[in-house]
This record gives C-alpha cells, structure tokens and sequence, in this order.
C-alpha cells in the first residue's frame, strides 16, 4: 500500500472511529493489519492467525483459496475478539471497501466487548493459541507427527461436546471407588444397637441401607462436558494427551460464543455500517459503490438464512417498535416513545441468537421478509410451512447447542466394566448415521473402552456401539 | 500518554507459510488414502474401460472430518423468498441446495456431499502403482545399449538459420512491436529484431522394444469375470512395460484345446467352449516368437490366464514347453484366476518349477489384481533400498 493511500485510510478510520464513538459504540483499541489474500485466507481457514497446525485447515484453507482465486467468494475482513482487537484488511481494498469494513469491524468490537455471551472469554487468545501451537509443536518433535495428528483427529471430532455455560465451569463431583462407599459411615459404636429401639432411626437407617445397595450413577447427572468428561475421566491418557484436550476445549469455549450469536453479531455490525457511513461525505462513485457492496452483504437467500440480512433487519424492527411503542405497550409496559436506541444497545448486551429469535422474530417480520421453512420431499426441496410460529420455532431449533447435536455422557462405568454411555437427546432432528459410525471411533480412541451412543432413528431409540473393531446397533 | 485508538500497519507475511503447509498436509492425506485403496483403484472399471486417457473421480472416505452432525437431507430449513412464496413450492432440486449468497455463509458447511472427492489422472495413478513395480532384470540385452540420436525443435531464439524462421512468432512480435510505437497493424513492417527461429536439441534415446504375449484360457470355464481380471491386468502391465520400453507390442493368442492368434477385441469378448490344452498356447507362443520376435532384439513377456482347469495328461508338456518359453523371454507368468478356490491341475505341476523367470500368482478376487501386478513385479530387496 502506497503512502499516500495508507494516510488517506488512516484518516478515514479517525473519522470512522470519532463517528462509531458519537453513536455511544465501546470497543477495544484496534490493530488494522493489511495483508494479502493467501494470509486473509489462512486465518479464516484457522479461525486465528497463531492457531496450530492441522491437515483439516488446509483442507479449507485450499477450498476457500480457489474459490476467492476463481473468482466465486471473497473475504474484504476478519476480526478477532481479543483486547486490543485485531482486524485484517484485504491488501488491495478500495478505500470505500476499507470504509464499511473498518465501520463494520468496529461494531463486532463493539458486541465481543460488551454481549454477556462474550464475557468470560479470553482476550489473550491470540498469545495462548500462540503457546498451545508451540506446544503441540514439541509434542510432535517427541512423540512423533503421526501419533499427534491421530490424536487431534480424534479430539478435532468431539470438539463441539462442551459445556459453554457461563455459570458452571468445573465437575462438582468426584469419581468414587466402591469400596470407599461401602465402608463410609460403617463405624459400629459399643451401644449402636440400642439406636433400633427408636423406630425413627430404624427407618432412617433402613433407608439409608438401601441407597447404598444402589448402583451409583457416575456421573450423577448427564454431563454435557463430554472433552472435559475425557480429559480427566478417561483411562491411560498421556499428559500430551490431556494437554491437547484441554487446549481443543479452551478454543472450542472461545470460539463457542460467536457460533452462538452469528446472527446477532453480523445483524449489529451491518446496522453500524450502514449508520456510520451515512454519516461520512461519499463522493458520488463512492456511494454508489458501498450501495452496491452493501447490497451484496445483506442479500438474501432462497436456501438458507443470511445471518447479516436477517440480523440487521431484526435490529432495524427493534428500533421501530421501541421508538414508536402502541398505545398498549405505553400503559401497560410502560414503554416512553423514542427509546429505540437504547433497546437495541440492551438486546446486543443481554440476548443470543435463541432468545433474540425468540423474543424478536414476530409475525410482521416473517411475513415481510418472507420466511418460510422447506424440507426434503422426495427429490425436491419444498416450501413446507410459511406460518410464522413454525418459522420462528424451526430457526430458534437450529440454533440451539450453536447448531450441534446435545449429546451428555449417561454412564461413565456403563455395565461396571468402564464403557461409556453417550446419549443423543433427540429433538426432531435425526443424526447423520454415516458420520455417527465414523465418529464413534474416535470416542473410543480416546476413552479406550467399548462406547455407546443412544439415539433415536424413525421414532426408535437405537444404540450403537463401537468395540475397538466394529460399530454395532441395536433397538432398544 | 494515552494509547492509540488504533494503529494500522502492513507487514511483510511472505514467510506465513502456514496454510499452504496443512494444505499439502491436506494432499498427501489424500495421495495417502489413494494408495490404501489402490488395489480397488487397479480394477476400477472406470479406468480399464477409459483406455486410460481421462480424469477419474475416486470417492475417498477417510478425509472427512468426521463428527456429530444432523441429517441434513431429514431436517427442516429456513429459507426467504421474493415476497410471493406459498407452501408447496420447490426451491431446489436434489443434491445440496445452493450455497447461500452473501459472505461467509455461515451455519453448516454444506453437507449432502458425504464423502471427499479427489480427482485423478491416469497418470498419476500409474505413477503411484508403479513406483511399487520394477522390471525382473534378469538378463540385460544388447540391445538396450543401442541408441538412437533424435532432433527436437524445443527452443527459440533470434538467430538462426532462415530455413528455421517461426512465421507465427515473428509476426508476433512485429505486432506487439508496432503496437507498442501506437501503430496497432502490421504497417510499420518486419524488422531484423522481430524474427524468431526454431532451433533444436539433440537428444539420444535407448533403443528398444518389448513384446508381451498375452495368452488366455477361453475354454468354457472362463467367465466374465475371469475375463475381467486378465483384461485389467494386461491394461497395467502394457502400461507398465510402456514406461520402461520405447516400443512395446502385444501378441493376443485365444486357446481351448487349439491355440490361435486374434485381435484384441476378441481376446477380451469372445467366449468360446470345450476343454483346455495349455499347451497349444504355448506351442503357438514359441512359434510367434522364432518366426517374429527375436530374443536378440525383443524383450519377451509372455503371460498366461487361465482358472488352472488343464486336461492332466496335458501338464507335463506344459512345465517342458514352459521351460523353452522361459529361454527366450525375459520372464514367464502364470495367473490363475481361480475365484471358488477349486483345485487346480496346473498349478500343481507348476509347483515344481524352480526357476526366477517363472512368477506365478492367484486371483480370487477383484482386488487381487493389484497383488498379482506386484507379485510379477516385484521390487527387489537391492532396489528398494
């Protein structure tokens, strides 16, 4: 980039950054870094620019290239959600490119600081993923390259079985021996017979008898957590091996909080774009081609939901409704005109993709965008349902869990001989069985012992089961 | 003083490597997972019936990431229309519905597709198959020494010898000269800097030739599928002769009880009936090869199929016969295609030929023909290494 361009950008991000600050915008400092397509194409490809090696990164490192090298895609930005905030600009942007992106960037900023999903991550991640990429460099220098992929494939594969709660971070319990159980609470004092005159005690005692003639459940609820289940439950792990576990899963609850809010987040960041830009002098060439870029960004789509359109037009009704509540929101919510503004603040800091689908997603919106839910029917996709509750509810339904199968580990010491006992908790959507076969594999990898999913085929509870050498299924 | 707001600035990336490093990662996974499955690839209809020349696409199902996922093509979607749809109407046929508009198209990669497709040519295909393959060296000829000295036109210079001017680059360049002077036309004439002129190489070349004689059983017990296994073999092995001879030729002999000669076409189609006599093969084999094929100048491959099924009394004049093949050629094989594991006449009296030219192999299956092609051509221990 020329001199002269690289001043005439900094002095639009000045007045970009003045503007986004005016319109009450609270971001991190920011790190603008020009690079080329190949290295734009790789942190999208990793997520992160210091994020380990894998083969599966290249794969679509090599996917996304040809396609921007064709011509079909093109990535203008990336942003990364660390303090200070890191956001990549395509060598060879137009200015007006640079414009809208820099406005747009500042508006994801602006929601990775203050969207309470957002709050418990970390914003050194950029250092950690730097150090974890070291490390599980070291392993493969000592325990070979192979033997280290292997592992990530298996790991890679479960990745998405966490528990991204905010409130719960750790295991509130303990694996029990048997024999610890069995003796707890046995101590026979010199009088203790005389406690079976009382008929009280006598059942309290009798009862607690045959709690403990009861298998113990471990884990004693379903646990979600299933890399972390793992990582600490697992027999035989190495300390590389926990170590990648913990670094797959500590990414994954990174990474975890953006899935989580796509829509929002690309809905908020195309409303600030388009805001900011408003308010700058474009010249007359420029106006039209941010009308033309814009155009692009929010364009929708027959087949899926584009977050960036659905999401600024969610905003934009939120701010309508708010601004201008009806006379029964005024007397019974106590709503006062004009508070559009500050609604919308509220929701990017209190609300993720479900509930702001939820609460948000009404009939006026589905029908004025058109929304409709479509499914399979023979060889053709067909418009199923155009009723805005089904709408709403099959939107909220692929967004819960980020889009994943709910999946929680049943029995850490299934049939007491320490299998595991996944169970897929089914809500209208079947599993992938070619990949679930596939998948099952690396469980076992990883757990060392025989493991079970349970799910449910055509309104059946199956349960397949990987030995080490074949996956099995049965009905239950 | 306070820090920045921002800061812009434009490194130099050019040792970011990353990304292309996994991506060949990427590749080699697949060339990987190419080479388990080659001996399915080696019998791949696709490629015998294609006579080599095109692109195939081979399903590769270990380099998906594979993980917990829905069933896309079970579950329900979300789409917007125009502002007219109505319950009923179809959006997209079969297959994947398209990629969604708009960057980063977010939610799912797209599923539907299940498995990874790599797509290979022929000769890359060789090229893997081969470099576990090697020639029975097991006599040098002669002939191998002679060489022959070839010219090829391979360069272009600007002197040269005027019989050797390249029309086509001369005018060129003329044009692109008188373009640059703002004269978009061959107006401004030829000058001396424009002309361009072929010059050559010389290169020398081995000299030699190698015949395969390709004899098969096609008595009444010969299948399709039989049929089907020696023809993917002899496509590899021509191939395979191919890359380490100049010239090589294949000699189709047909035999039941009497050996003949015949086209491709009919060695590969036509079923004929009766009993076996391997030995009229062979006999007709020695006849080609002393009236056509001298050992002094041809390398000799003569192959033999057959599901082993030989009149007894017939066996012994085979292993006799077998022996004078084997003093002219360069190495002898046999193939049994022998896919219910009958017991075979044949084989048990070739079980006692002692001798490094003879190679013989068993066929049951489909994906014993990659085994058989490694058999006959096996790396020796010395090559390996």
């Amino acid at each position: 980039m020329a001199a002269e361009d690289k001043r005439q950008l900094e002095r639009a991000i000045d007045e970009i950054t003045e503007i986004a600050k005016g319109f009450g915008l609270d971001f991190y400092p920011m790190r603008y870094e020009i690079c080329p397509a190949d290295i734009i194409y790789t942190f999208g490809a990793y997520g992160m620019p210091t994020r380990f090696s894998h083969w599966s990164f290249g794969k679509s490192f090599h996917r996304m290239k040809l396609q921007y090298d064709l011509g079909l895609s093109k990535i203008y930005e990336l942003v990364i959600n660390s303090n200070p905030c890191y956001a990549f600009l395509l060598d060879g942007n137009t200015l007006i490119q640079n414009k809208l992106i820099v406005a747009h960037v500042l508006a994801h900023c602006d929601f990775f600081k203050n969207n309470v999903r957002f709050s418990k991550t970390n914003r050194e991640m950029v250092e950690s993923m730097a150090a974890s990429a070291e490390r599980i460099r070291q392993y493969e220098i000592l325990y070979g390259k192979h033997e280290v992929e292997n592992f990530l494939d298996a790991a890679l594969g479960i990745q998405e079985h966490i528990d991204p709660s905010l409130v719960k971070p750790q295991f509130d319990y303990v694996k029990e021996d048997s024999d610890t159980r069995n003796t707890k609470g046995q101590r026979k004092g010199l009088y203790d017979d005389l406690w079976g005159l009382d008929p009280e005690e006598r059942e309290r005692r009798e009862k607690e008898e045959a709690k403990k003639n009861q298998p113990v459940r471990f884990p004693p609820r379903p646990e979600k957590d299933l890399l972390l289940f793992i990582e600490q439950y697992a027999q035989g792990l190495q300390d590389w091996q926990q170590d990648i576990l913990t670094i797959v899963r500590g990414e994954m609850l990174y990474f975890w909080p953006q899935l989580e809010t796509k829509i929002m987040n690309e809905g908020w960041a195309s409303y600030w774009h388009q805001r900011i830009l408003r308010e700058m002098e474009l010249t007359e060439r420029e106006t039209i081609e941010f009308a033309k870029l814009n155009a692009g960004v929010v364009q929708p789509s027959t087949t899926s939901i584009n977050p960036y359109y659905l999401g600024v037009k969610m905003f934009e009704y939120i701010e309508r409704k708010w601004d201008n509540p009806t006379e029964e929101e005024q007397h019974r919510l106590g709503r006062k005109k004009g508070e559009g503004r500050k609604k919308i603040f509220e929701v990017r800091e209190l609300d993720s993709d479900i509930s702001f689908l939820r609460n948000y997603l009404t009939k006026e919106l589905v029908d004025e965008l058109d929304m409709y839910v479509f499914a399979k029917q023979g060889n053709d996709w067909t418009i199923t349902e155009k009723l805005w509750e089904g709408v709403r509810d099959q939107l909220v339904v692929s967004r819960v869990n980020g889009g994943f199968p709910y999946l929680t580990v049943e029995n850490g010491d299934y049939l007491r001989n320490g299998e595991l006992y996944l169970k897929h908790h089914f809500e209208g959507m079947e599993l992938d069985i070619k990949y679930l076969e596939r998948t099952l594999p690396y469980v076992h990898q990883l757990w060392k012992k025989t493991v079970h999913l349970e799910t449910t085929i055509e309104d059946r509870q199956v349960l397949f089961t990987h030995d080490g050498k074949k996956t099995h299924r049965r009905f239950l | 003083m306070k820090e920045p707001m921002f800061i812009v600035s434009q490194e130099d990336w050019s040792l970011h490597r990353k990304g292309y490093q996994d991506q060949l990662r990427h590749q080699e996974k697949v060339k990987e997972a190419i080479k388990q499955n080659l001996p399915d690839l080696v019998s791949e209809e696709s490629i015998i019936m294609s006579n080599g020349r095109d692109v195939v696409k081979i399903p590769i199902r270990s380099l998906d990431e594979y993980r917990f996922r829905y069933n896309y093509n079970k579950s329900k979607q979300v789409g917007q229309g125009n502002g007219d749809s109505k319950v009923g109407d179809v959006i997209a046929r079969d297959g994947d519905p398209a990629a969604g508009a708009g960057k980063g198209s977010g939610a799912g990669e797209d599923p539907g597709q299940d498995y990874y497709e790599a797509e290979i040519s022929v000769e890359e295909l060789e090229e893997m198959l081969f470099s576990e393959m090697e020639l029975p060296n097991l006599k040098r000829k002669d002939q191998n020494q002679i060489t022959v000295t070839d010219i090829e036109f391979n360069d272009i210079r600007k002197k040269g010898l005027m019989g050797n001017i390249d029309k086509k680059r001369t005018i060129l360049e003329a044009l692109k000269r008188n373009a640059r002077a703002g004269n978009p036309s061959l107006k401004g004439g030829i000058s001396v800097d424009d002309l361009r002129y072929k010059t050559w190489d010389e290169v020398t070349k081995p000299h030699s030739n190698a015949v395969v004689i390709a004899m098969m059983d096609t008595s009444g017990s010969m299948g399709i599928f039989e049929k089907y296994i020696a023809r993917s073999f002899f496509f590899w092995m021509t191939r395979f002769l191919r890359t380490k001879y100049e010239k090589v030729e294949i000699v189709f002999i047909a035999h039941h009880t009497e050996a003949k000669e015949v086209t491709e076409e009919a060695f590969f189609s036509k079923g004929e009936s009766g009993g076996t006599i391997c030995s009229s093969a062979y006999r007709k084999a020695l006849e080609i090869i002393d009236s056509r094929y001298s050992p002094a100048v041809y390398n000799i491959y003569p192959f033999h199929f057959s599901d082993g099924d030989n009149l007894t009394s017939d066996n012994e004049r085979c292993v006799k016969l077998v022996g004078e093949l084997m003093k002219r050629s360069n190495m002898f094989g046999y193939g049994e295609v022998n896919q219910y594991n009958r017991h075979s006449t044949l084989m048990s009296a070739y079980k006692h030929v002692n001798d490094p030219k003879f190679k013989h192999c068993i066929i049951r299956e489909k994906g014993e023909v990659y085994k058989a092609l490694t058999t006959f051509f096996k790396k020796t221990e010395e090559a390996k290494a």
